[in-house]
């Protein structure tokens, strides 16, 4: 919809602007230390940098949470809404302004739990955007409830005795939603692979989801203790179209070979919500994008005027 | 406008084709009220909406309302299942529906009995009823028929029984389907309406349907056109004068989505909810050439926050909804008032709280409008009360919200949003369009809310300039954005942002009184109901009673020198559609007196003891009511 008037390209500028980390380096984060969000922003920042983003044309969107405070800590623009609400605003964002490079994060609350409904309509939809869900299994800015995705039986603030239920999976249910186009799986604590993820996230055309594995020091530490300690139980989804870094090979000998283009094994090597997989579970280019859907005709001023006139027209008396 | 019908009746020969002797009794009168009601799905609604359009086209003032079930499919031939459309019209401007039908066509007893309860019809009213019911196979309805009847004499109705089931069976298999263009056919003899305009206003209505079914409703109007010209002996004159001023004619929610786009706002974002869907159906059939998208979103609240996405990244956006979704959508609007984040939302109210009455007019979203949003959140919020105003207050809207980067609401309901009035056609103006949205680089020591510390009012920013580079967040935040908790901080934001709103008041002009400038009592109304207050006003003062009124468009931030305009009147009340508490109902003090929303407002920010008179029926309000209630009001003395 929007046509830009003026930008430094399309005045002919010429833009040799070249950005370093720091470039990319907003507010000093203020999570706790030991907290996963760290590491994921630093991968972000370094994405950034080696993508050579401008700052300018780079929008963080995320909701409220621990992990929503993601725009703040970096230099781009911004847009820190509401709890579970990042997705509409992103949505509104890309479908205004298709140039931009979107980024939306979100906790497990904000997405799998007051955010769901959003979460299921944007795979649909499948707009151009990279949608992280930074999931440590439980509700961290509010202190210690149980969220969607925290283990049954694993306690909590609200459920001192254990959750009551089977967590939620919400690679499954990516992988379940008509039109998905990019799912991955990825840990903050393996950061070669973290980044990798992310790009690959980043050069998806569409709506390119990735759940971070992410620690929380304070509440679920012991939720990825054992991933973290034995590499033996992670497995890694490899392939030449999917993610392979070499030099992990020797740590993560687990392996599973896995076409990101193939869907039904996707769904099934997601099932299991106790293994920790690793990878690009699946990824599809061919989806349609809604943007590309409404892409619409620019009409200046005068255009429209002249078209109003004509509606007018029907209803003159 | 009971005695209107009969105001002057002559005899003289018709201008049909002069088929009978003696010619038809001419019911010459300044204006007269048409309505035609039929079970659901029959097609009343279309019949009424195309003589309506007629009506405005061939010069005459009018006003129409849906005549709605609540249900799509209600039972047939039950009371409260009837559906269609009143007309009222006139040699003059027609501001609202008036008090009572002078003329019905009724495809069955029941649906008219239904409307008789309701007290829809003139003591003295014509009404023509099919009367296929009366030989019908099923020995109840022919009962119930003659129940109707007897029913039907105990009034002073003028019954005229027309075969119209019989006259459509010679033209159609399935009468269903077109015995509501043989009623306008009827209609259109009795008023002597334009045949030639009819038929272009048929092919309009069937657009998408193709040239067979335009020439069966062609055939079938003539046909009743024909019936009436061989077997009635009257007819009603409505005289119209020319005018050159050329006008439009349509209902409240196309002029909101016309005004839409000609504010050159470029993205409805919204989910279906009666009465407000009907402006988002009009949108997505000709948004497309216009280079505009209608959203429908997941639910109200991912379509407000899309359009507060988009407006943060470009062009203000908008979103339509009515009381419900209001309601899901607050704590979005207050994040807008946060971020300030220009953002137009259109409600259509209707009647309340929960479901309601769901495609009924009520003005009850006035508090939660100006209030509904935790914490404080300062914004606007304005009332058009004609189509026309309809149309224009997107345009204000639009320029109020990116002028003062502040939510504007714009609140219409069911009786515009559904109602057709013609009105003067705008003359349209590209400066009301959006520039391209310029992205130019941002001194880098500039803070993204450079408040000016007068007016609270600073630039947007959007992403894309280089160097502006910021996060808008909904946490309390300073200058620079940057979250801020400290007491200074929050007094200053929460400063700006109000008053931003004070700035734009002392733009605004007082508002006009209708009527002499002091009396003894001054009636205020907003939105809808304009036309009918008036025209009550106008008949108490032909009374003699000292009467008048004032229809604020702003209702926040409230258009000034109402404590003035207050002070010259011995009374004061407000006139609404919600609920107020009447002074003398059981338990009720002056203290604990739930009052009409306007009031409530006026009271707070005037001082003054303003009085209200509301009703909630799920329809417009009668100017016969409103006349009542100024008698009444006018008895109990001065309160000022
Ligand atoms: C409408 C609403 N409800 C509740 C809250 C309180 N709240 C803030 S963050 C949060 C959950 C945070 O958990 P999560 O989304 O998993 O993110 P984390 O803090 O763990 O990163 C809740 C319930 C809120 N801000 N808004």
């Amino acid at each position: 919809m929007t046509h830009l008037g003026c930008s430094l390209l399309s005045c002919g500028v010429v833009d040799d602007r070249h950005f370093e980390m720091e470039d990319y380096q907003g507010a000093i984060a203020r999570w706790c230390p030991g907290c996963g969000d760290h590491s994921i922003l630093t991968a972000m920042q370094r994405l950034l940098e080696e993508e050579q983003l401008k700052p300018e044309q780079t929008v963080f969107v995320s909701g409220i949470g621990c992990s929503s405070r993601f725009p703040h800590y970096m230099k781009t623009y911004g847009f820190h809404g509401l709890h579970g609400r990042a997705i509409p605003a992103a949505t509104g964002i890309k479908l205004e302004r298709p140039d931009l490079d979107v980024f939306v994060t979100m906790g497990d609350g904000d997405c799998c739990s007051i955010g769901a409904g959003h979460w299921i309509h944007a795979i649909r939809y499948n707009v151009d955007m990279v949608v992280l869900l930074l999931d440590n299994n439980m509700y961290g800015l509010t202190k210690g409830q149980t969220s969607p995705t925290t283990p049954a039986t694993f306690p909590s603030n609200t459920q001192p005795y254990g959750s009551y239920l089977e967590a939620l999976n919400p690679l499954t249910a990516t992988l379940g939603v008509t039109n998905a186009s990019f799912v991955a799986q990825t840990a903050e604590w393996i950061p070669a692979h973290l980044f990798e993820t992310l790009k690959a996230a980043y050069h998806h055309k569409g709506f390119a989801f990735v759940r971070i594995l992410q620690r929380c020091p304070v509440y679920t530490e012991k939720i990825y203790e054992d991933a973290v300690r034995q590499p033996d139980a992670i497995e890694m989804l490899i392939h030449d179209d999917g993610i392979h870094i070499p030099d992990l090979d020797e740590i993560y000998k687990n392996q599973i070979i896995h076409d990101p283009g193939n869907l039904d094994e996707a769904r099934r090597l997601a099932e299991p919500f106790d293994r920790f997989r690793l990878g690009i579970f699946y990824r599809n280019e061919k989806r349609p994008r809604y943007e590309d859907l409404r892409r619409l005709p620019v009409r200046t001023a005068e255009e429209k005027v002249e078209l109003l006139n004509q509606e007018f027209d029907r209803y003159a008396v | 406008m009971a005695t209107k019908t009969r105001a002057s009746s002559e005899k003289k020969k018709g201008p049909g084709k002069g088929s009978k002797k003696k010619g038809p009794e001419i019911i010459r009168v300044p204006e007269t009220t048409v309505e035609i009601v039929s079970d659901s799905g029959e097609g009343a609604q279309k019949c009424g909406q195309i003589f309506g359009a007629v009506c405005a086209k061939m010069g005459n003032g009018a006003w129409t309302v849906e005549i709605i079930p609540a249900e799509i499919q209600p039972p047939a031939r039950s009371k409260a299942g009837g559906s269609g459309n009143r007309v009222r019209f006139g040699t003059e401007e027609i501001t609202n529906w008036g008090d009572a039908t002078n003329l019905v066509v009724a495809f069955n007893e029941q649906v008219l009995l239904g409307r008789i309860e309701l007290g829809a019809l003139a003591e003295d009213a014509i009404v023509l009823l099919d009367n296929k019911w009366a030989t019908h196979a099923d020995e109840d309805i022919q009962k119930e028929w003659q129940g109707g009847l007897k029913e039907l004499a105990k009034h002073d109705y003028r019954i005229v029984e027309v075969p119209m089931e019989e006259e459509c069976l010679k033209i159609v298999e399935d009468p269903r389907r077109g015995k509501n263009m043989f009623a306008l056919g009827l209609l259109a003899w009795i008023c002597d309406r334009d045949v030639d305009l009819i038929r272009a206003q048929i092919a309009h209505q069937f657009r998408r349907k193709g040239e067979e079914i335009y020439q069966r409703n062609v055939e079938l109007m003539e046909a009743g056109y024909g019936w009436a010209e061989k077997n009635l002996d009257f007819r009603i004159e409505v005289p119209t004068i020319p005018s050159d001023v050329p006008k439009v004619v349509m209902n409240g929610n196309e002029a909101i989505g016309m005004g839409a786009i000609a504010a050159g706002m470029e993205l409805c974002s919204m989910y279906p909810i009666t009465p407000a869907t009907s402006a988002s159906h009009y949108l997505s059939e000709v948004y497309d050439k216009f280079g505009g998208v209608v959203h429908q979103a997941e639910d109200e609240i991912a379509a407000v926050g899309v359009a507060i996405g988009a407006s943060y990244a470009g062009k203000v956006a908008y979103t339509i909804t009515s009381g419900p979704g209001l309601s899901l959508k607050q704590e979005f609007l207050g994040l807008a008032v946060m971020l300030e984040v220009p953002l137009v939302v259109v409600d259509v109210q209707r009647g309340g709280p929960s479901t309601g009455l769901p495609t009924k007019v009520e003005q009850s979203d006035l508090l939660t409008a100006c209030f509904g949003q935790h914490g404080d959140a300062p914004h606007v919020v304005l009332a058009p009360a004609t189509m026309e105003e309809c149309f224009h207050s997107m345009i204000t809207a639009r320029r109020i919200a990116e002028a003062f980067r502040t939510v504007v609401i714009v609140l219409t309901d069911a009786n515009l949003a559904t109602g057709v009035q013609p009105y003067p056609r705008p003359q349209l103006d590209a400066r009301w369009q959006q520039a391209p949205v310029s992205l130019p680089p941002v001194d880098e020591n500039v803070p993204p809310y450079d408040w000016d510390p007068q007016t609270g009012l600073s630039p947007q920013r959007y992403p894309g300039q280089p160097g502006g580079m910021y996060t808008a967040t909904g946490l309390a935040h300073n200058a620079w954005s940057k979250v801020a908790y400290d007491p200074d901080s929050h007094q200053l934001g929460s400063q700006m942002r109000s008053r931003k709103i004070a700035v734009l008041q002392q733009t605004l002009k007082p508002p006009q009184v209708y009527g002499s400038d002091s009396g003894e009592l001054l009636v205020v109304g907003w939105g809808s109901t304009k036309g009918a207050i008036e025209e009550a006003v106008d008949r108490a003062q032909a009374e003699g009673l000292s009467v008048s009124s004032c229809h604020l468009t702003f209702i926040q931030p409230l258009q000034p020198g109402l404590k003035e305009i207050f002070s010259r009147f011995d009374r004061v009340m407000t006139v609404e559609i919600n609920y107020s508490d009447e002074p003398d109902d059981p338990y009720i003090t002056d203290e604990n007196r739930r009052r009409a929303q306007l009031a409530w407002v006026l009271r707070a920010s005037t001082l003054v003891d303003v009085d209200c008179w509301s009703r909630v029926p799920g329809q417009p309000l009668r100017p016969g009511n409103i006349l009542k209630a100024i008698r009444q009001r006018l008895e109990m003395g001065a309160k000022v």
